[in-house]
């Protein structure tokens, strides 16, 4: 190790952070004698980078070469950026070292093509191949996937790695042919379909042999680009929805286009990343993993696109009044979670304690309830309530979204109040 | 009113709820053996800690409730608030006198208050987990500082036992001065007579291995690189990961 190898690392960690896939999670490999490490419960983030994102792994390229000229991506070929590529030894070490230290939950690495995509799919699979083998190394490995790599590579990779991921980066496929001349979307289906039959077969083997090998026992993930391109929330939201009735897809993450290649005209003139539509894809992919919303529910053809200004689930709530009030005494599971200001969690609490006696307006505040929400829309029999029903939903959305006056500077033409609330 | 008096262990506790039941007399407070009386008091009985009581009352609590009910309360006695142990005190009350499981009734508020302080202890554990970082020593010992918000480290020895369990560690709580030393086998407490030259948190060069400012180096050259810039948030960075970890993270040094 030296200075040489710290200003790679540089270079290309500079190259692999816009892929937000970063979290781990999902296998339980515990440790055994004589291994490092072990990648047992769910990701833990080791660190946070100034943006406020979580560093739970070395995310790093093999190399940021690349042959190809997706316009959305600071690798592509025409751009004269600072190139490097580390040995295998090199990645192994640092992942090791780094791993010691506490530094990291494990490894990430993706790469630019390099000659073809089997080339590159190969160097990737002996960098996890000798961190098993040699080195014994037993913590997380996600390994992303290189669009059109043979099934035999995809097949020895998840024998190693943890989670695999190819990235569908654009969801339609006439705009990803548009922005990635090079890739389609038979590139990426196939390898993706390779890894679920991948985990299936071995889910199924290891029902007969108990040690029959694991295949990328946390399964697999992808990333879409959001707002590189014309596509509506709805047809976001189909698509994820369709990837999640595969068998082995765990997680579909969306990353608000950041603007790095201005120069290309076929990319949309943003000055910013699009962040709330990126936090609201989130929450509404999150209503659908678990709070048993349909895609149809959240964005359809009259609603094509999400409500920047308030939640998904508020936003569904004010559309159908009719739903409520519900009742928190007595309602089902699946109706409180669709109460906003109500979430899992406080879900899961009122339902084990109306067991013992009635769940009160002030109980519902202590368990986590954000009364401020969820009073136009529940009653608890005591409140005389006016709900969604009595007002309109306009006002209430109105007196949702009102600025909130910061702390610091309070409205001085007002008088301050005498008596505390 | 009456007041108890014990030694401020969780055996000491334990063997208070034993006397109490058996006295059938309850405490309204329970002090520390030094502690003054408070003026009202007009009875004091002092606890005498024995480990067989404890464990009566510890596993009669074991058949009352869940596994991750006893772990809760564990949880809150570390948590080393004022007044956790008395609200350990009714909380297990409680449970005796119940004839059903409370564990489940968040309308108490003893109830609920375990489960949020046990929240909070249980979060710090995992602050542990995310943010304790080794530093290599030249003779192979991996040395991880801290001083948690509350009393979380031995929470955390399942993790680091099974996830670094061959290289040796220690990791050493400078504000509760005890930490834990694994030795290839097992970890175990210890307390070095001289810690102050470690308040900083930082190893001295010429005890440090080799290569070990280097990865401190890349590691901070790494998460800077990672950063993006056009998405600067540092108020999400602190909700995240609280400033009181910072001092002893080399890529917030
Ligand atoms: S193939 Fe990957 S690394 Fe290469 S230009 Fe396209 S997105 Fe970038």
């Amino acid at each position: 190790m030296n200075e040489q190898v710290q200003d790679k690392l540089k270079v290309l960690a500079e190259s692999a952070k816009y892929d937000v896939s970063c979290a781990s999670g999902g296998t339980s490999r515990k440790n055994r004698p004589g291994m490092t490490g072990s990648a047992e419960g769910w990701g833990i983030c080791h660190s946070f980078t100034e943006d406020g994102r979580c560093v739970s792994l070395l995310k790093i390229m093999l190399t940021n070469n690349c042959i190809y000229d997706c316009a959305y991506c600071i690798n592509r070929r025409s751009n004269d950026i600072r190139r490097a590529t580390l040995t295998v030894q090199e990645l192994t070490d640092l992942t090791l070292e780094f791993y010691r230290r506490n530094y990291i939950e494990g490894l990430f690495l993706s790469s630019g093509i390099i000659n073809n995509p089997d080339h590159t799919m190969e160097r990737m699979v002996r960098v996890v191949k000798e961190l098993r083998t040699v080195h014994h190394y037993n913590g997380y490995i996600h390994m992303k996937s290189i669009p059109g790599a043979s099934r035999e590579l995809v097949n020895e990779a998840g024998l190693y790695a943890d989670r695999l991921s190819v990235n569908i980066e654009i969801p339609k496929e006439q705009n990803l042919k548009m922005l990635a001349p090079e890739k389609d979307h038979q590139s990426i289906f196939r390898p993706m379909f390779y890894i679920q039959q991948g985990v299936l077969a071995s889910a199924d083997e290891r029902k007969r042999f108990r040690h029959a090998p694991r295949f990328a026992p946390a399964g697999q993930s992808t990333q879409m680009i959001i707002g590189a391109t014309d596509e509506s929330d709805k047809e976001i939201l189909r698509l994820s929805t369709a990837l999640y009735q595969r068998p082995s897809m765990k997680r579909v993450y969306y990353s608000g286009y950041i603007p790095v290649n201005t120069y290309d005209t076929r990319l949309p003139a943003l000055k910013q990343a699009p962040l709330v539509r990126e936090n609201r894809l989130y929450q509404a992919d999150w209503l659908m993993r678990f709070y048993g919303f349909q895609a149809g529910e959240i964005a359809d053809d009259a609603y094509p696109n999400l409500d920047l200004e308030i939640d998904p689930k508020l936003a569904w709530a004010l559309r159908h009044p009719e739903a409520f009030p519900v009742d928190v005494n007595k309602a089902d599971h699946a109706m409180i979670l669709r109460v906003p200001g109500i979430g899992v969690k406080s879900a899961g609490l009122i339902i084990a304690s109306r067991r013992y006696g009635r769940v009160t307006a002030s109980s519902l505040a202590k368990m986590g309830v954000v009364m401020k929400k969820a009073r136009y829309f529940i009653s608890c029999g005591e409140l005389p309530n006016y709900t969604v029903n009595e007002i309109q939903p306009e006002y209430i959305r109105q007196t949702l979204t009102e600025k909130k006056k910061t702390k610091k500077e309070p409205d001085k033409r007002q008088l301050s109040i005498l008596f505390p609330e | 009113m009456l007041v108890f008096r014990y030694d401020k262990t969780f055996e000491g506790l334990l063997t208070s709820l034993f006397d109490a039941y058996s006295r059938k007399t309850f405490p309204e407070r329970l002090l520390s053996e030094n502690e003054q009386l408070p003026m009202f008091a007009e009875q004091a009985h002092l606890v005498v800690t024995e480990t067989a009581k404890a464990a009566r009352v510890w596993t009669a609590l074991e058949k009352k409730l869940s596994e991750p009910v006893c772990g809760m309360l564990m949880h809150v006695w570390l948590s080393e608030l004022p007044g956790s142990d008395e609200l350990l005190f009714r909380y297990m009350r409680k449970a005796f006198d119940s004839p059903s499981s409370i564990a489940g009734n968040f309308i108490d508020k003893d109830v609920l208050e375990v489960m949020k302080i046990a929240r909070k202890v249980s979060r710090e554990r995992e602050h542990l987990m995310q943010f304790v970082r080794f530093q290599k020593t030249a003779d192979d010992i991996f040395f991880a500082p801290v001083s948690p918000l509350y009393n979380a480290l031995p929470l955390t020895l399942p993790y680091f036992t099974s996830r670094f369990a061959d290289q040796k560690w220690l990791i050493y709580d400078l504000k509760r001065r005890y930490g834990y030393y694994y030795d290839l086998e097992t970890a175990s407490e210890v307390s070095l007579d001289k810690d102050e030259h470690l308040a900083g948190g930082k190893l001295d060069e010429n005890i440090m291995a080799q290569d070990e400012k280097l990865f401190q180096e890349m590691w901070k050259e790494y998460t800077r690189s990672l950063t993006i810039r056009e998405r600067l948030n540092p108020k999400l960075q602190r909700q995240h990961m609280p400033q009181r970890f910072w001092k002893y993270m080399p890529e917030k040094n």
